[in-house]
């Protein structure tokens, strides 16, 4: 990445470090995202690793590849590392890289933390993917590691699980509240709220999301620690706890989790998809309530992933409907991307193809979201490959294609070159053929009553599963496309004008490409009242 | 002329764009098509429950496929015909808060219609009323239990069912047969027409009972009794699956239920009760050596051998190895001990409630005497029921 600064010839005095120590010590937002980015896509490429490896056991009947305990190994640090190793920290990335730059602020609020914040992250990865190498290997009770299958039940390596756990919750909520200080405080003078880029109004609700349920989740592993080493017994049936109050605790974390990964993607999307229509985004005031009530009911409906749990039948009523009720400000956000496109004047680059792609998957993703809300429908769909289909249509073609939307959108802004037009089509055509050819047939898999996390399945499964196995193969490989385009991007590429785009309109694109080390040092003037 | 030409081009986009809307609308019926094929689709199941559910599914799925071809047929259009490539201007307009109204008040109406028929088919899958058999289902690492409820001890007839498929048809040694993963040594048997309760529990980590056909899926948790019902109309063999992770073999313990006319049941349950009769009466006998090990190969193939290997070795550490080393070459008492009552803290099961003292005592002397362990001695079922019942 050093690229992308030594092009640059400034005549600030203010210029990077050389070196390595640039990186360690940096304070600097660009870096710091920088730095996040690379490592997100690290996890996301070694997360992707182990998915092969299950679908590679997967493609046939009978276990070819690895043994059951390895498997559950696989599909544990998979879901563990994609979401709090590549999702997580890549919107983190994308908001040090942005925020300051669209709200006219010269860095974070708090640039030490954050310095902290990204460099926890390699030290709790590590520490959780050492877990394979230890004796009784890694976790392997699922990402979402219910107890007592994670407690009196686990391997050794549990402990190692933990303490990754909460240094990864320390970086976020370090993240956050940088996020949250930076937004509330360092805006440009006149952006009122209402003015600021959607973006910026998702990632400070997600900031907040993230500062209410990461101290629950690191509740939560505690108490798994002490019933693990010091004798209580919160979860243990046998002395008097209860096993489903793990899950109620964890899912108070992880309802609003699964949001903390899509809200900075519909921000992603709300910026890109009126760059390429030529036309202001639809409903900017309702898009930001929308955000909010998702935000809101989030905290509301944990107990939607329990269905099956033996839950009174008032509780099983009142999730079905607060769930369902999800649905109105998802499809109001919808309905304005749509609205947003209609008597547009589009054009397809490489961003405006991920991020419709995403509106449309990740309304497959939605829809069959709803599906499971329905309680008595869900007691057959629950635990099956339907619901991977369904949480894997939000999360790849979701949150991942937004993502990626985001890396082609501003990487000129970034880097100062055009990426490869032709290539970046050709990766997201891979992209989208293989993300749907991978998880729409797991829909069919898990109706037809193939259960989730299983190494071996019965014959009649077999036929999808190996065109799912396919698929996913298709998937991975074509995201050393995407890395060759990015580096390719840094190394060179046509020159980017400042405003890189046609239609796009905020404060990062009225400061040069690539951006400078320091921008804002000064207020920015703000050209019109709303930046909207 | 630029302008009109780039008319025409709309007028030719329009026409592809409808052409494309008729092929989504000829798809999503040829998905209506597609739902019947059984294995792309959820099963409508053998009782009334079940079918209600099917149906309920495929009334949210019928609905959720018409507003995706709506909404997408929409922004399809859209990519269509508003391209900057077809000279189309971009419109300036950017809020409409009557639309934001329509788009918010629609889906609830949608949505109530979703519900309501959910929480009738709810209401009826929570109806609590009387039970004619009752049937505890008792998850274990990796295995289920099942025991028919009486009033009177002793009519109690309770027995594990496990995976009946051999490693050779896992590891690709020999052809999978017809109901690979999906067979079990002793199914549980049920009769039609008559309202069958389940009391669903577990032993050790959390396993989920989920038979399609019946539309029950309930979880078994430690501590919990959770009840499910089922009345059956079709006799038949119904097959499920665990849908809880519950650690190695998770995949591998599938459920098996055979539905048969009432005679059918009677004669069946009152043959199981004779087994359990003549099972006390060997308990009483002395065995030989070689009846024990001969018994308790079979005993440790059916509830040692996922965790402790057919060869003794087992995975350490989480499951030891048994050759050579510990309690199988150590003290009989404290061997017998552990397989009785399991230790706490670990995977390692109390077997006094799924194995009969006979098969206890088996399995003990042939992990004593198998692998080359050689320690020589035995122990008779007597002990191990006295064992037993000394602690009841």
């Amino acid at each position: 990445m050093s690229a992308v600064i030594e092009n640059h010839h400034d005549d600030h005095h203010h210029g990077p470090d050389k070196g390595l120590m640039r990186w360690v010590l940096t304070t600097n937002h660009k870096d710091i995202g920088t730095l996040y980015l690379w490592f997100s896509f690290i996890m996301f490429l070694t997360g992707g690793c182990m998915a092969l490896v299950i679908r590679a056991e997967l493609f046939q009947p009978g276990l070819q590849l690895v043994v059951p305990e390895f498997f559950n190994q696989m599909t544990t640090m998979h879901g563990l590392i994609m979401v709090f190793g590549a999702v997580m920290p890549a919107f983190v990335g994308l908001a040090n890289w942005l925020v300051p730059m669209m709200i006219g602020a010269p860095d974070m609020a708090l640039p030490r933390m954050n310095n902290y914040s990204f460099w926890i992250l390699p030290f709790a990865f590590s520490m959780l993917l050492s877990t394979l190498f230890m004796e009784g290997g890694a976790p392997n009770f699922g990402w979402t590691f219910y107890a007592p299958l994670s407690t009196e039940y686990a391997p050794p390596s549990v402990t190692f699980f933990i303490f990754a756990v909460h240094l990864m919750g320390i970086s976020s909520i370090m993240g956050s509240i940088n996020v949250v200080v930076t937004i509330l405080n360092l805006r440009a003078p006149g952006m009122r709220l209402m003015d600021m880029p959607l973006f910026v109004w998702t990632w400070l609700i997600t900031a907040y999301l993230l500062i209410a349920v990461m101290p629950v989740l690191a509740g939560v592993v505690t108490m798994m620690l002490m019933d693990i080493h010091f004798g209580t017994a919160f979860f243990s049936a046998g002395g008097g706890g209860d096993p489903v109050l793990f899950q109620h605790v964890f899912w108070f974390f992880g309802h609003p989790e699964v949001y903390i990964m899509i809200l900075p993607a519909f921000g992603i999307v709300s910026a890109i998809i009126p760059t390429f229509a030529r036309k202001k985004l639809f409903g900017y005031d309702s898009m930001v309530y929308a955000t909010a009530s998702i935000a809101f009911l989030s905290f509301i409906v944990w107990a939607h992933h329990m269905f099956t749990v033996g839950m009174p039948i008032a509780g099983e009523l009142y999730f079905m409907y607060a769930t369902m009720l999800i649905a109105v400000p998802t499809g109001v956000k919808v309905f304005n991307w749509a609205a947003t496109m209609w008597q547009g004047s589009m054009t397809f680059e490489t961003p405006m193809l991920f991020a419709v792609a995403f509106v449309i998957l990740f309304t497959i993703g939605g829809l069959s979201g709803l599906m499971l809300a329905i309680v008595p429908a869900d007691f057959q769909y629950h635990d099956t490959y339907f619901v991977v289909a369904h949480f894997h249509y939000v999360l790849v073609p979701g949150s991942i294609f937004s993502i990626m939307a985001a890396a082609y959108y501003w990487l000129p802004k970034w880097t100062g070159n055009m990426y490869d037009e032709t290539l970046g089509k050709t990766h997201f055509w891979l992209s989208f053929v293989g993300v749907n050819v991978t998880f729409f047939p797991q829909h069919f898999i898990g109706l037809a009553g193939m259960p989730r996390r299983y190494p071996d399945y019965a014959l009649q499964f077999a036929d999808w599963n190996m065109v799912s196995s396919v698929g996913a193969f298709i998937f991975g490989f074509s995201q050393l496309l995407f890395l060759f385009i990015v580096i390719k991007c840094i190394m060179g590429g046509k020159k980017a004008t400042d405003e890189v785009w046609e239609g796009a309109e905020g404060l990062e694109w009225t400061i040069a490409s690539p951006a400078p080390y320091h921008t804002f040092s000064t207020p920015p003037e703000l050209p019109e009242r709303s930046m909207a | 002329m630029a302008r009109k030409e780039s008319k025409l081009g709309a007028g030719q986009r329009l026409k592809t764009a409808l052409q494309w809307l008729i092929a989504l609308a000829a798809l999503s019926s040829s998905w209506q098509a597609l739902a019947d094929w059984s294995a792309l689709n959820m099963t409508k199941g053998v009782t009334a429950i079940s079918r209600e559910v099917y149906d309920l599914h495929m009334l949210i799925f019928t609905i959720c496929v018409v507003i995706g071809v709506l909404v997408f047929g929409v922004m399809i259009w859209s990519m269509l015909v508003h391209r900057k490539s077809l000279g189309h201007e971009p419109a300036t307009f950017s809020h409409s808060t009557k639309l934001e109204y329509a788009w918010t008040i629609i889906p609830i109406f949608i949505l109530i219609g979703m519900a309501v028929p959910a929480t009738s088919t709810l209401r009826d899958m929570y109806d609590a009323s009387g039970a004619d058999i009752d049937i505890e289902v008792r998850g274990y690492q990796w295995k289920w239990q099942y025991t028919y409820l009486s009033d009177d001890p002793t009519q109690e007839v309770k027995f594990i069912s496990s995976l009946l498929t051999p490693q050779d048809e896992v590891y690709n040694r020999t052809p999978k047969r017809e109901h690979y993963l999906s067979d079990v040594d002793n199914p549980l048997v049920i009769p039609i027409n008559k309202r069958v309760r389940f009391l669903i529990t577990s032993n050790d980590v959390i396993h989920s009972w989920w038979v399609p056909d019946f539309a029950v899926k309930k979880d078994a948790i430690p501590g919990f009794v959770h009840e499910a019902w089922a009345i059956v109309e079709e006799p038949g063999v119904y097959r499920g699956k665990c849908t809880e992770l519950c650690g190695k073999d998770h995949g591998f313990m599938p459920i098996v239920v055979k539905a048969v006319e009432q005679a059918e049941y009677d004669s069946w349950l009152a043959m199981k009760q004779q087994e359990a009769l003549q099972v006390y009466e060997t308990v009483g006998k002395t065995w030989t050596m070689a009846e024990l090990m001969e018994t308790g190969e079979q005993v440790y193939a059916q509830a040692c051998q996922s965790c402790h290997q057919a060869n003794g070795q087992g995975i350490p550490p989480a499951f030891p190895s048994l050759v050579g080393q510990g309690l199988a070459i150590g003290p009989i008492d404290a061997h017998v001990d552990i397989v009785v009552n399991g230790k706490a803290g670990s995977a390692m099961q109390a077997f006094a409630a799924q194995l009969n003292p006979a098969e206890i005592a088996a399995v003990v002397t042939y992990e004593r005497n198998a692998w080359g362990n050689n320690v020589g001695d035995l122990v008779q079922p007597r002990a191990v029921n006295a064992l037993i019942s000394s602690e009841e």
